[in-house]
């Protein structure tokens, strides 16, 4: 039986944090960088208490290898950065999504590029979609609106990880990592804690056969099997994909737009309903898969879109794509190092709308 | 008596073997193994020289030689 | 002639799995890991052991030890090893790194993972130069030693010096072990059996961070015969790199 709802009021980091816990995740490798400080701060106390442990590491590199033998030896584990830590991590990632190792990482996306600034932004959306690394992967990518669903989806991201073999990145920002929300925390049942017994490394109890996680594939021929293996994983995750279709259904104009600045949008797309205004919102909640088919089902109804970012404009390549046949979408930026409000996006919306 | 069993495909022909030898019994054969290094043996003159004491065994880097004793009679050799 | 009661007195030992390696002649990793997989089995931990397995020659070790193991990125199989201890303490993990691996990329990690004293074990061959990739300076290539990065030799006030890590890692509070041995005659090879019992025997006992460095030749980027590649490792590197225990804490009173 899941616990009596409560409510408490806490950050997204922190929200991130407690979904980690109930998810049973018992490892935390982190590095102090700016705005996900929270997250190891929390885990750092409660991570010890929930019988895990936690490690501050000496780099985010380091942190994203820890993250890697952890994971290898099939313990539920996390490790959290802000985008120029993420930078560093992307060589862990790679190994793990070429061995196939499942693990949760988080990214509360700060400005960039370089050392940028330390507020919102939403400039990672490419490394967080196209395999962040070398080499051709992906991974999945989760990104939360709300603090509830910060939590959510860090419960979701480990059984997704563990499931498919894959790292999963929750994707947050500077304002969802910051912001407080009241949300209801819940506990999920029947969390599966060995769920890498199959091929996780635990020594060869009983004298089984050893096991190696490796992505090194010399033979002729092998790692052109593990590509395709790997891609057709890839592939089977299309039907996965999942959004939040908001006023959709009458709209004559959709909203594209993804976390923090989805629910702005969505602020704005409330105040232009008020107004009679036809407008929609379209908020992929898993960047990778991308939710293509939802999209292009919207772009079939012969509805117009307007992709607005926290960046120079990097989903819109996605949204594009996956409307290629029928549509077209509008670009309206949010330059980095600015703070959005819904004020600020009516204009661009209304421009689209009227055609201008 | 002593004696040394080089397993011939493991071979590789670097020699250090012969330098550790007491006995001074390991040498280079003439002939090649199947990856064309020419292996070491102890020639059949001096295999009873071998005193077992697995010196070859513990420096060779391929794990190619075994070493077999016997255990010494009483009263005799 | 076979006598009937003769006995096998040395053979594989049964952590070495049997196949050829794909080392050249003459280079020592073979016999490191001979001296792994001997320990492995007398020390009953071949069924608990993880390996995080390094970038460079030895990336192959995972394929010659019958242990479950990772591949670790270039430098990071302390990293690795430590989430690997962390997230199951009971078992016995080790890494096996090469100098380039170790002391160049992989500074950061060695470091720290020595400096928090993880209980895990790191096995360092250090043969003066990068292998793998076809015979580099090495972090530990000896002035005017020539690589093919350093044509002329290492030059002191050019590439700098080459770094003693064995003597660093007994200046960190975390370590509980340090040793250095040489595999390039018999008596030496013994002695690095002891050095890594030793360096076993601190995590088994969950003491603290064991760390035994692994003089060793590389004739094939030396450019030299397996011989006169020992010769070398004798005459130019041990004096460069001196043998013995470094710290021990069992003589000292422990880590806290």
């Amino acid at each position: 039986m899941s616990k009596q709802p409560e409510r408490i009021f806490v950050k997204g980091n922190e929200a991130i944090s407690r979904g980690a816990l109930a998810a049973k995740c018992k490892c935390f490798f982190g590095y102090p960088i700016t705005p996900q400080n929270d997250i190891p701060e929390f885990m750092s106390t409660h991570m010890i208490k929930a019988g895990g442990d936690f490690v501050q590491a000496e780099s985010e590199v380091a942190a994203a290898n820890m993250l890697l033998g952890a994971a290898a030896a099939g313990i539920r584990s996390m490790t959290s950065s802000s985008s120029p830590g993420m930078s560093l991590k992307q060589e862990a990632i790679s190994y793990m999504a070429g061995s196939e190792v499942p693990a949760v990482i988080v990214n509360i996306n700060r400005g960039g590029p370089g050392l940028g600034d330390i507020g919102p932004s939403q400039g990672d959306y490419y490394q967080s979609t196209r395999g962040g690394g070398h080499g051709d992967y992906r991974h999945f990518t989760l990104a939360p609106g709300n603090v509830q669903e910060a939590y959510d989806l860090t419960i979701k991201a480990f059984d997704i990880a563990f499931k498919h073999r894959t790292p999963v990145l929750i994707l947050g920002d500077a304002i969802l990592g910051q912001m407080k929300e009241p949300i209801t925390p819940w506990e999920p049942e029947a969390v599966d804690e060995e769920g890498g017994r199959d091929w996780a490394l635990t020594g060869r109890t009983d004298g089984r056969e050893k096991r190696l996680i490796k992505s090194l594939f010399l033979a002729e021929g092998s790692l052109a099997g593990q590509n395709k293996h790997l891609q057709e994983k890839y592939d089977s995750w299309q039907d996965l994909a999942e959004c939040e279709e908001f006023e959709c259904e009458d709209a004559d104009l959709i909203i594209c737009a993804y976390g923090s600045i989805g629910r702005i949008a969505k602020s704005a797309v409330r105040k232009f309903r008020k107004e009679g205004k036809k407008v929609g919102l379209f908020r992929p909640i898993t960047l990778y898969p991308f939710p293509n088919e939802q999209l292009r089902a919207l772009a079939d109804q012969g509805k117009r879109f307007l992709t607005i970012e926290h960046n120079m404009g990097q989903m819109v390549d996605d949204v594009r794509l996956a409307i290629r046949m029928v549509a077209d979408s509008d670009f309206y930026p949010i330059y980095p190092g600015n703070l959005p409000t819904p004020d600020e996006l009516e204009e661009p919306i209304l421009n689209c709308l009227e055609g201008k | 008596m002593s004696r040394i069993v080089v397993q011939e495909d493991r071979c590789k022909g670097c020699l250090l073997c012969t330098t550790v030898c007491p006995v001074d019994i390991i040498v280079q054969s003439d002939r090649f193994n199947v990856s064309g290094y020419k292996v070491a043996e102890v020639p059949e003159a001096d295999a009873d020289k071998c005193i077992g004491c697995a010196s070859c065994a513990l420096i060779c880097p391929d794990v190619a030689i075994k070493v077999y004793k016997t255990p010494k009679k009483k009263g005799g050799k | 002639m076979i006598e009937l009661n003769e006995k096998l007195v040395f053979d594989r030992p049964e952590s070495v799995i049997d196949r050829p390696t794909h080392y050249c002649p003459g280079c020592h990793h073979g016999i490191a890991h001979r001296l792994i997989g001997e320990l492995l089995d007398e020390m009953g931990l071949a069924e608990k052991t993880l390996l995080a397995s390094s970038i460079g020659c030895s990336v192959f070790l995972y394929n010659y030890l019958n242990v479950d193991a990772v591949e670790s990125p270039h430098g990071r199989a302390p990293a690795v090893a430590t989430g690997m201890k962390r997230a199951r303490p009971d078992k016995f993990v080790f890494t096996y790194q090469g100098d380039g691996d170790l002391a160049s990329i992989g500074m950061a990690e060695i470091m720290h993972a020595a400096n928090r004293g993880e209980k895990i074990c790191v096995v360092f061959v250090n043969n003066t130069v990068y292998g793998m990739t076809g015979g580099q300076m090495a972090p530990t290539t000896l002035i005017g030693q020539s690589t093919t990065t350093t044509p002329n030799g290492r030059c002191q006030t050019h590439d700098g010096s080459p770094i003693r890590m064995t003597e660093i890692m007994a200046t960190l509070g975390g370590v509980a072990y340090a040793a250095r041995g040489s595999l390039d005659n018999v008596k030496n090879i013994r002695q690095a059996k002891k050095y890594l019992k030793k360096a076993f025997e601190f995590q088994t006992n969950e003491t603290g961070f064991g760390f035994v460095e692994l003089l060793s030749g590389c004739p094939t980027n030396w450019k030299m015969t397996p011989l006169q590649a020992n010769e070398r490792l004798q005459n130019e590197m041990i004096p460069y790199f001196p043998l013995g225990v470094y710290k021990d804490v069992s003589e000292d009173g422990g880590v806290c």
